[in-house]
């Protein structure tokens, strides 16, 4: 049976691309082996394939969350008196410091994924735990918010105050509040579960070599609901005032 | 030359340990990330769904034999098209080709040992599977009844059936879409093996990367329309629902935004298949292979723009109407490009009618079919006529029963030996094949003829004077449907006593007959380097003496 002479061959030379913080020698069998999955064949390989699964996630929330925006521009058109008049029963100076939680906690992460690059595992897990209390804060904040709404019976169904608004817009309005707000809830919730897993991955792999692309992704994430959150507090709090 | 000269010996590694003999315990199924096991999972999940949704279709043509609704209420007659329509579109025809055959081909033909996330994968299918119960649950406990495009606002409002439990179904399974579509992308992207570059890759990866890219961008938008429809059954609220101050054009653009991608989601991976079949059964490269590469990414990008034309008829405005019209004809130009090139691929090539070219065969006739007359109904004063008519369902069952459930057969059979081990009988194979094709035409080519004359869609009853078409069209399902289930027995006979295949049964190119039948779990015993263009078949020898030389 004729030997197997691939085996040989040297590794694909155009992988050994962008990430240089890993080192592969030439016959791929890197020092960080045992953190490349079956399937790949380096490091390199995994990170470039993790980094382009991950931007391509993000496209699918983008696409996720713009049916809604779509959605929104349209009844804005329709309804634009009533948008304007619903949108004064929102909290303004809440929704602004909940503007202000969120880009710290976006400044917080990218300092952890900068922390990481460096290896310093101690102000990596310092800078999480700051992302992950503004994460926290954003969703009290948040509920406080829904509390007030809850209260004034401005949370659309059967228990809807219409009598506090002019046309359908302001219950329209409510309505895509609530959705919008509320999905991206949901990603804030989830970003919380990520962020501690990351502190404690972090803490168990102190004394090892780590795998940089989870704390990356997890970056990439935390940014883009950030980001979200950029173009809902405009569209839903500050209309009218411009 | 390629791996094939110093590949071990194929026929004796088939013997030898493979990725369906690896393991035998039913955790080792259920918790496997081998993507070829994952295809197998959803080979045998999408079986299940095709059975229903087809039962659901045998109960509909028993129903219109009479023109008298004598058979099952109105009531029940609307839940059996929803669950036809809602599982063979979510739960087969998505799924068939890329979860399936894509799964189980992609990284075989870029050389690669598994997809570029393997756990990823798994979960994709745990997704679809939770999906599937949830619509199952739903059949059991009632079934739904608002046609598989759940139109507001009588699906959020009006109608008093599990319309939540469907939505629900259809929405995870949108997720596990999303998922398949994300690896296949990444894979393609980054797993290719050293010497494949994007135009050595097969046309079948091509259609499956474009068919990739529209479930990535299409089926999120799925999911938050149906979102918003349980949002606004459960919670009352507003926007889709005229009554509440919603707008239910908004929910048909949104719906369509998906819906109409999600036609290519259907035929590009059938399409992929052809081209596989069309080469190796012709012994003869695809002609133009760049166009038929270029032309499902054309595909896929005009897919997005023509969703307007689902509403012609829905009050969106006539300039809007033009627009989409316009472009809807647009889409005629890559789906010619291929049809043609596959023509070209036959011509002077040595064309084999073997099961899987006779599906192909079987393909090119009725997409042409189902493609022209879509040009109809991509015109806005012909629309008008046929809208909401049999003409439109005999439309969309010849492109996505004749073109890709043909083209999944085809495949199915093509790949069966590398999948399985084992042959099905081809004599049993051609006879269900054209079975399967005159019972289709016989299915639907009356149902093009009542339509034109009138006869609307989804009616449980109707006047006497369609009756004649409608008893052809059942007649043709008792064919269709008993060449369904003749495949069906005879490729599971075939799991225990079919002949054993060598690793290239057809003689095929292509990485994945360089490999053992069944493969094993990493795919190769090598490491595939890839030096010859995809489809290298070497073109018929005229000169007998030339032909002893090469031999010598």
């Amino acid at each position: 049976m004729p030997t197997n002479r691939r085996s040989k061959t040297p590794r694909r030379k155009r992988m050994s691309s962008p990430s240089d913080t890993i080192a592969v020698d030439a016959h791929g069998h890197g020092e960080h082996d045992e953190l490349v999955s079956h399937q790949f064949e380096d490091l390199n390989q995994q990170t470039e394939a993790y980094s382009v699964g991950m931007w391509i996630f993000l496209v699918t929330e983008l696409m996720f969350f713009g049916g809604l925006f779509a959605a929104y521009v349209i009844y804005r058109g329709k309804y634009h008196e009533g948008f304007i008049e619903a949108h004064h029963h929102l909290n303004v100076p809440l929704g602004g410091l909940n503007t202000a939680v969120l880009l710290t906690s976006s400044f917080s992460m990218a300092l952890a994924v900068r922390s990481s690059m460096l290896g310093k595992w101690k102000s990596q897990i310092a800078y999480l735990y700051v992302t992950l209390i503004c994460a926290l804060g954003f969703l009290v904040i948040k509920a406080i918010e829904y509390t007030d709404k809850y209260h004034h019976h401005l949370i659309p169904g059967p228990n809807f105050n219409t009598e506090a608004f002019k046309d359908k817009g302001g219950e329209l309005f409510m309505s895509l509040y609530f959705a919008m707000t509320g999905l991206h809830g949901i990603h804030v919730l989830v970003g919380v579960i990520v962020i501690s897993v990351l502190i404690v991955r972090t803490w168990i792999n102190r004394n090892r070599t780590m795998d940089y692309m989870p704390i990356e992704m997890s970056g990439l994430y935390w940014h883009f609901v950030d980001l979200i959150w950029i173009f809902l507090y405009p569209l839903l709090y500050l209309i009218g005032r411009a | 030359m390629s791996q094939v000269a110093d590949y071990p010996g194929s026929v004796h590694a088939a013997e030898k340990t493979n990725y369906l003999n690896a393991e035998h315990s039913i955790k080792s199924w259920l918790l496997t990330v081998d993507h070829k096991r994952i295809a197998i999972l959803y080979l045998i999940s999408i079986t299940v769904f095709f059975i229903i949704g087809g039962s659901m279709a045998a109960l509909i043509r028993a129903e219109l034999l009479t023109p008298a609704g004598d058979l099952i209420s109105s009531d029940a007659y609307n839940k059996a098209f929803t669950i036809h329509g809602v599982t063979l579109i979510f739960f087969f025809l998505v799924p068939s080709i890329p979860a399936v055959l894509g799964n189980f081909l992609i990284p075989m033909m870029i050389g690669a040992r598994d997809v570029a996330f393997t756990r990823l994968n798994l979960v994709s299918w745990y997704l679809f599977t939770i999906g599937g119960i949830f619509t199952i649950c739903c059949l059991v406990v009632g079934g739904v009844d608002t046609g598989w495009t759940f139109y507001t606002p009588y699906s959020s409002s009006f109608s008093n059936t599990s319309v939540v439990l469907a939505v629900t179904g259809v929405f995870i399974a949108g997720f596990s879409s999303i998922a398949t579509g994300l690896n296949f992308i990444v894979t393609v992207h980054k797993m290719r093996a050293p010497g494949m570059t994007w135009f050595k890759l097969p046309l079948f990866i091509w259609s499956n990367y474009a068919t990739a890219c529209i479930m990535v961008l299409g089926t999120p938008v799925l999911a938050i329309t149906l979102f918003l429809v349980g949002v606004e059954r459960v919670g009352r609220i507003g926007i889709f629902d005229p009554a509440l101050g919603g707008d239910p054009i908004l929910f048909q653009h949104l719906f369509w935004f998906y819906s109409h991608p999600a036609v290519y989601i259907m035929i590009l991976p059938s399409m992929g298949v052809i081209s596989e079949l069309m080469a190796c059964f012709s012994r003869n490269r695809v002609f133009g292979y760049d166009f038929v590469a270029y032309s499902s990414l054309a595909l896929a990008g005009l897919s997005f723009v023509v969703w307007g034309h689902h509403l012609f008829t829905s009050g969106q405005s006539v300039y809007a109407g033009m627009a989409f019209s316009a472009l809807s004809f647009l889409v005629a130009i890559p789906s010619a490009v291929k049809v043609f090139n596959w023509t070209a691929t036959m011509y002077k090539g040595t064309v084999v009618l073997d099961s899987p070219m006779l599906y192909s065969l079987g393909f090119l006739g009725l997409f042409t079919i189902g493609g022209l007359t879509g040009l109809f109904l991509a015109s806005l004063a012909v629309d008008v006529h046929l809208q909401d008519t049999y003409f439109v369902i005999a439309h969309f069952h010849y492109i996505m029963v004749g073109g890709a459930i043909m083209g999944f057969l085809g495949g199915l059979h093509f790949w069966w030996p590398k999948m399985t081990g084992r042959m099905y009988p081809e004599t049993f194979g051609k006879l269900s094949a054209l079975t399967i094709f005159i019972g289709f035409n016989l299915t639907f080519m009356p149902q093009f003829i009542m339509g034109y004359l009138g006869m609307p869609r989804r009616y449980h009853a109707y006047v006497p004077e369609f009756q004649v078409y409608h008893v052809l069209s059942s007649a043709g399902a008792s064919v269709l449907i008993a060449g369904y289930a003749f495949t069906i027995a005879y490729l599971l006979w075939s799991l225990r006593y079919g002949e054993k295949a060598s690793a290239n049964p057809w003689a095929a190119k292509g990485l994945e007959w360089e490999t053992p039948s069944p493969p094993p779990t990493e795919n190769f015993n090598y490491k595939p380097v890839v030096h010859e263009e995809a489809y290298a078949y070497e073109p018929p020898v005229e000169d007998p003496e030339e032909e002893a030389h090469e031999l010598a």
